[in-house]
């Protein structure tokens, strides 16, 4: 039993410390492993000194709580697999923000309304915020588990809608901070909240969804931060505020990569109304020609410089263990092989690194976009697994395309280029992508680890 | 809890956002999907809050609501951490070592 608070409060900046250097030490990889034990040591404090306050009860509660809560965090994170790596940190966004904001609840709750000023405004923020996050990230996973189709689900008047939504649940707000001291408003304020947390995600689509989950993680870092000053507790408010520092620096760096504004990805339903120009193009009398594994293989064992661009394809068909093999059958026969990485390819920051290191590939041969748009042009073959928008030509010139300003990887600048896709189906963005037309291009279709197989076999008999 | 003047409390938060993005700026694009599960394992500490709820809990409502928070924070921080690991350790392999 503690009951000194100068202690507990000790206890907690220790937790602090340790979680800021839990970051700090991701800085590199080699530490980074080292780093998440010294934030689970932190957590362990934060979480013994809690329980040691004088006063707790409900011990039995406490347990079964705390079981439950293990079995589902233990079963989720050993079972998902990498590339289902994405609606997994949605969902733990989710559980999170919906804690925050029901401990804010039972907090009004507790003192019958009878909070002071400062209180009732965390309360407020904490509850709000929270259980956008849970709605928002529920979807998202939804979404992203295929549960819910990908595209973006749009209807008439949705910004109307949003804006009523979320104005009503201000204006509870602001009643509640202006001193209207009834439960019904928050409960109403908190449902208000999770429906907008539904709408403002059904909208987005799939290839926003670095975006939104990056933001979504801001949230419930704030919601959490919101509840410290509901508790009074230091440790939650500087904990909260890290990860909402975190998720806010990830949501601006998407969002610069695709060359749009956080507003534009959120609120401009991307996708919807893009049919314009593709009619015109269509039947300039270029066509699109289809190749054999055979063929690949041969261009492939010939080349001395291929460059691998991955994207959501290659996730969703699992294929990284098998590019991984294709790359080193390659380096066999003397080929150097590179992988270029878009910023936004997959679907949360930073997707394609976790895929390919879990495939063993050494990350010297990951190479940013800045560094290897350079290289393309002495680039033999550039090898497109499953990346649609992020290669897409019209992004550079054509200011009618809605990806138009996005940089992208200069994949069409090498002597060819090969696409290996499910179909002439358009990415999620919807639009035609110019590439596919391009003489240097050739199209390998079929699912994506099946094609990487059976160029893995043609390579070898070469 | 002891009571923290506002002002502190406000104080302490700025230097939070500062040092936040200070600390985050230096972590590396490939490793931002561990940032991302790491952020949400740390935002795990909302449990604190849970505890407190839960155990000085004395209605059934109250009881009910905190038994909640309990479960999805204490999934949130053991999720979190153990996703968090097992992505880090196939990052912890040297860059050049090859299997085969």
């Amino acid at each position: 039993m503690i009951s000194d608070p100068n202690v507990v409060g000790l206890l907690y900046l220790v937790a602090i410390v340790c979680f800021i250097l839990a970051l700090r030490f991701l800085s590199s990889p080699k530490n980074a492993r080292r780093g998440n034990w010294i934030g689970g040591v932190g957590m362990l404090v934060a979480i013994g000194t809690t329980l040691a306050l004088e006063g707790i009860g409900n011990w039995a509660l406490l347990a079964i709580a705390a079981a439950i809560g293990t079995a589902i965090g233990l079963v989720g994170a050993r079972t998902v697999k990498m590339t289902a790596m994405p609606q997994m940190v949605a969902l733990f966004n989710g559980v999170g923000g919906g804690a925050a904001a029901l401990v804010a609840f039972s907090e009004f709750h507790v003192s019958n309304g009878d909070v002071s000023s400062d209180e009732i405004v965390s309360i407020v923020l904490s509850s709000l915020i929270g259980s956008v996050s849970f709605a928002g990230s529920m979807i998202a996973f939804a979404k992203l588990q295929e549960l819910l189709s990908g595209r973006p689900i749009v209807f008439r008047g949705q910004n109307v809608v949003n804006s009523a939504i979320l104005l009503g649940a201000g204006g509870l707000g602001i009643a509640l901070i202006a001193g209207l001291e009834a439960q019904w408003a928050l409960v109403a304020l908190i449902v208000l909240a999770l429906l907008f947390g539904v709408m403002f995600v059904l909208p987005i689509g799939g290839a926003d969804m670095p975006v939104v989950i990056s933001l979504l993680n801001a949230f419930t870092g704030l919601a959490a931060s919101a509840t410290g000053f509901v508790l009074d507790s230091t440790v939650l408010i500087v904990a909260g505020m890290l990860v909402g520092a975190s998720g806010t620096f990830l949501t601006l760096m998407m969002a610069r990569a695709m060359n749009r504004s956080v507003a534009n990805v959120l609120f401009g339903a991307f996708g919807q109304v893009q049919a314009g120009p593709a009619g015109e193009r269509a039947d300039d009398g270029r066509t699109v020609r289809a190749t054999t594994p055979e063929d690949v293989a041969v261009q492939l064992s010939f080349a001395r410089k291929v460059v691998v661009v991955p994207g959501y394809g290659m996730a969703v068909a699992q294929a990284q263990h098998d590019v991984r093999q294709l790359a080193e059958v390659l380096e066999e026969r003397g080929v150097d092989v590179a992988y270029a990485i878009h910023p936004v390819a997959g679907r949360m920051p930073g997707h394609m690194n976790v895929l390919l290191a879990e495939a063993n590939v050494p990350y010297d041969q990951l190479k940013e976009m800045d560094e290897i748009n350079p290289e393309f042009a002495q680039t033999d073959v550039a090898l497109v697994i499953g990346a649609n928008d992020v290669t897409n030509p019209a992004a550079r010139d054509q200011t009618s395309s809605p990806i138009y300003g996005m940089p992208i990887l200069d994949v069409d600048k090498a002597a060819s280029v090969i696409v290996m896709k499910r179909s002439m189906n358009p990415g999620f963005a919807g639009i035609d992508n110019e590439l596919y037309l391009d003489p240097r291009t050739t199209m390998l279709f079929g699912d994506a680890k099946e094609s990487v197989v059976k160029l893995i076999g043609a390579v070898k008999a070469q | 809890m002891t009571h923290t003047p506002l002002v502190i409390e406000l104080t302490i938060l700025v230097l939070a956002i500062f040092l936040g993005f200070e600390v985050i700026s230096k972590v590396p694009t490939m490793l931002h999907t561990p940032l991302m599960s790491g952020t949400n394992f740390i935002h795990g500490i909302v449990i604190v809050g849970a505890i407190v709820v839960l155990g000085f809990a004395d209605d059934g409502v109250t009881k009910t609501i905190g038994f909640v928070a309990m479960v999805l924070a204490t999934a949130n921080v053991v999720g979190g951490w153990f996703v968090t690991d097992r992505m880090l350790e196939m990052f912890k392999r040297r860059p050049t070592d090859r299997e085969r």
